[in-house]
């Protein structure tokens, strides 16, 4: 009897109605549903952050390296101080971009006419000189010594050899060549057609030129008024040209700038090649070919840049030289001091973000002992003393509103109320600072009236009963509950103003400015301008420039928010 | 039964004893609301007693009038007269704080500020300045911890968190806080609530053992608790004062029809 009874109870139980097992399969159906958006969602975000944060890395990551030449630097005593009074002034002024010029050309032995030699200045940063004066202003005993000094190359070598995407395919040659030099230009003639392949290369590209032809002649059709019938006719022209000389197996060619370099090189020597037959090239030497005569089979190569000249910012002429450099175990990728310890800069390879980072650290610094105090007083005010009437109420409220304004207004504010009633500096952190309290003041308010409501009113209610005064029950206890709270409400509001641009540019704080800031009065700029300003720049290697300072502030920005959260739960107490 | 016999030996002990808290015509709303009406008890020294009620009755408000923890609701407003030892509390003249440190209070909930056991049972000492240097206050603290019966279980770690402790050692924690400014009056507003029978029964013997050096209000709802403790006892209904007596006597022989039938159960 029990164990039927028993078996009875525990049994599944009394029978479920369609109806009722349909809805509660709805319901878990609906929650499952529910799981499934939640989870496409986060997914999509996390893959959103990924896919960012990655590129920017990708991106930014390089501008923390620079390629460097290492170079023998013969520190002239004639060059820099011919009076040889190691006057500050003189060592200040002397020319030492001849002297890094010197030692480069040093290097690359053998070069001869003005334009390789140009070509060759072009390699060396421009602020290299400020490299050699640094250095001889901290230790003058340097002059009239020999010393291994790293320089800095130039932005658009430094991006060719980061990318490394113009690096040449070379290929042996089967056959030998005769070379003849007369001075720059070269000839090589082949037994056989060893340059066959090239040259179908280059014919291949004529064609593709008469097709685009044809094609653009096609766009303008049969044509109506004399002007386009006149273009029709000289299309048709230069096409048929083209044609001919693309069909024409064996004729030698002209290799012009929007062709794919090509290059033959042997020994020490490089020569680009300018007109090319089958059996026979002519060109001009990048690199010294000696006195020429014969180059037996396998000892030259022929290299093909892929991206004709003219689509690139270095030369042929440049590449040979960094390729010598690289060759002699002279370039070197170091780590980018200088992104580091640089104000801004025209140069890509010279700008750094110091100037930006103080500025932003200054600027924050304002805002943060304007904010604060005032912010934290303004909440313990209105949430434990202020009477609670019409008036707080729609201070309450439009504290709320405050929040929400669009910062470019509290810009214009700024540069109304700032600069041009109190005339303080303009581009100043100080400036900067005043603008960004206002942002973030309504931010630290609510925050910090959260923190203070979310204390037990049990803590202060026992600090009233023991005799203490409001004050010192909010001061003693509530407040240093609060605390935490407060702290983290401060540090993303901040992190906000860290990253806040629009107001700042309305008080002038988006100049150019090289000077890296030493006060809050001095004319500076923040890191957000900063990667906007650069970012504006067309020089290519100010795109690395800009997602490295990227890179940079969101490091700040993590440590911030990082700093916050540690706070919160090292501060944290339980009741 | 036997408790009530012990409180009744020592109820006449004292029979006629001295007055220490009186309040005449006490009227208290909340905004609109009239929370109290026309209150008037006397509450003898040294001794204790209790208010026992259905809930929402007012004891608690009467109780938080005495040392005027009402000031703090914003729309509370209290006329007629209390006063403890003559002093009138409601008068302007009067400093609050000063009340405060006469009139201590224990509160339902446990609430130790997230301090040291030590700081917890200083602050109070340290505010009113009753301690001139360190050793002083170190007595202090240990005395009030001896005297909440709470010293040697929390001897060796005075430094530890308050908030670390039991929910009956917090309570005791709170009582020896309390009596660490050596107030007159001690106002508890069902200080048990919150613990289990173990710890009750530890506050109820403590309360026993201050009531020969301090006045007690105790608000409870245990009539258990009342009849364990307290020597008097005041039964609230809607925010009158049903009946006030001994305590013995509101138990056996309630005057009203309302008390009887809230002691037996009937209601509330």
């Amino acid at each position: 009897m029990t164990d039927a009874a028993l078996s009875a109870s525990t049994s599944p139980r009394r029978p479920v109605s369609a109806a009722v097992q349909a809805r509660l399969k709805a319901r878990y159906r609906a929650e499952r549903r529910f799981r499934a958006y939640g989870l496409f969602a986060l997914l999509l975000t996390s893959a959103f952050v990924v896919a960012l944060l990655g590129d920017i890395l990708v991106r930014g990551l390089p501008s923390f390296w620079q390629y460097h030449v290492t170079l023998d630097v013969d520190y002239k005593a004639d060059v820099i101080d011919p009076a040889g009074k190691r006057e500050a002034d003189a060592l200040r002024s002397a020319d030492y971009s001849q002297l890094a010029q010197q030692a480069l050309q040093e290097a690359v032995p053998g070069i001869t006419g003005r334009q390789a030699r140009r070509a060759l200045s072009r390699l060396l940063s421009t602020g290299s000189g400020d490299t050699l004066r640094a250095a001889v202003l901290a230790d003058p005993a340097l002059i009239g010594t020999r010393q291994k000094v790293q320089l800095p190359i130039s932005a658009d070598s430094d991006l060719y050899l980061k990318a490394n995407g113009g690096a040449p395919s070379a290929t042996p040659g089967k056959g030998a060549l005769t070379a003849t030099v007369d001075g720059n230009d070269v000839a090589l003639t082949a037994n056989g057609p060893e340059f066959g392949a090239a040259l179908a290369a280059v014919k291949d590209i004529l064609a593709a030129r008469a097709r685009t032809l044809r094609t653009e002649m096609a766009r303008i059709g049969t044509g109506g008024s004399d002007a386009s019938k006149a273009r029709l006719a000289e299309l048709r022209a230069e096409a048929e040209k083209l044609e001919a000389r693309a069909t024409a197996k064996d004729q030698p060619e002209e290799v012009d700038g929007n062709m794919p370099s090509l290059l033959v090189g042997w020994g020490e020597g490089l020569v680009k090649i300018a007109r090319l037959g089958p059996d026979k090239a002519e060109g001009t030497a990048l690199l010294p070919v000696g006195d020429g005569g014969e180059i037996k089979a396998g000892a030259w190569s022929l290299r093909r840049y892929a991206v004709p000249e003219n689509a690139r910012k270095t030369t042929d002429q440049e590449i040979a030289f960094l390729d010598r450099l690289a060759g002699a175990g002279r370039i070197e990728n170091r780590f980018n001091t200088l992104f580091f310890k640089a104000g801004d800069s025209r140069e890509p390879e010279l700008a750094g973000i110091r100037g930006a980072l103080v500025g932003s650290f200054l600027t924050l610094l304002v805002t943060l002992a304007l904010c604060l105090p005032i912010g934290v007083m303004a909440a313990v005010y209105l949430e434990e003393f202020a009477p609670k009437n019409r008036l707080t109420e729609i201070i309450e409220v439009n504290i709320n509103n405050l929040a929400a304004v669009p910062s470019i207004v509290f810009g214009l504010l700024g540069l109304a109320v700032f600069l041009n009633f109190f005339n303080l500096p303009r581009s100043a952190p100080l400036v900067g600072g005043l603008v960004l309290a206002l942002l973030v003041l309504p931010t630290i308010i609510i925050a910090a009236r959260a923190a203070i409501k979310a204390v037990p009113p049990s803590i202060k209610e026992a600090a009233l009963g023991l005799g203490a005064s409001h004050q010192q029950a909010v001061f003693h206890h509530v407040l240093p509950l609060a605390m935490p709270g407060i702290m983290t409400g401060t540090i993303i509001g901040m992190a906000h103003a860290l990253g806040e641009t629009a107001p700042l540019l309305m008080i002038g704080m988006v100049a150019f400015i090289v000077d890296i800031p030493g006060g809050i009065t001095d004319a500076a700029t923040v890191m957000p301008v900063q990667i906007y300003l650069w970012s504006d720049l067309p020089e290519q290697a100010f795109k690395a420039k800009t997602a490295g300072a990227i890179v940079v502030l969101l490091a700040f920005l993590f440590a911030m928010n990082g700093a916050a959260i540690w706070l919160r739960k090292r501060f944290e107490r339980r009741w | 039964m036997n408790d009530v016999e012990t409180m009744t030996t020592a109820g006449s002990v004292d029979a006629q004893p001295r007055v220490k808290v009186i309040a005449r015509g006490v009227d208290v709303f909340y905004g609109e609301k009239h929370a109290i009406k026309n209150l008037t008890v006397d509450i003898p020294d040294r001794a204790v007693t209790a208010f026992i009620g259905p809930s929402g009755c007012g004891k608690s408000t009467f109780l938080r009038c005495i040392n005027r923890m009402n000031d703090t609701i914003a729309n509370c407003r209290v006329t007629g007269r209390i006063e403890i030892d003559g002093e009138d509390v409601y008068d302007p003249a009067l400093d609050v704080v000063q009340l405060r440190a006469r009139v201590g209070m224990v509160f339902q909930k446990p609430n130790p500020f997230p301090k040291s056991v030590f700081e917890n049972v200083a602050y109070g000492p340290k505010l009113h300045g009753l301690a001139r240097d360190r050793t002083e206050l170190e007595e202090i603290v240990v005395r009030s911890l001896k005297r909440a019966s709470l010293f040697e279980e929390v001897k060796d770690r005075l430094n530890d968190p308050g908030t670390g402790l039991s929910g009956g050692q917090q309570q005791r924690l709170c009582i020896a806080r309390a009596i660490a400014v050596s107030p007159e009056v001690i106002l508890m507003d069902e200080p048990c609530s919150a613990l289990d029978p173990i710890a009750t029964a530890k506050i109820e013997e403590l309360i026993d053992e201050l009531r020969s050096n301090f006045t007690i209000v105790i608000v409870t709802h245990s009539m258990q608790q009342a009849a364990r403790v307290s020597q008097r006892t005041a039964f609230f209904h809607l925010g009158t004062l049903v009946e006030e007596g001994a305590t013995e006597q509101i138990f056996t022989a309630p005057q009203d029809r309302r008390t009887q039938d809230y002691i037996t159960g009937r209601f509330g």
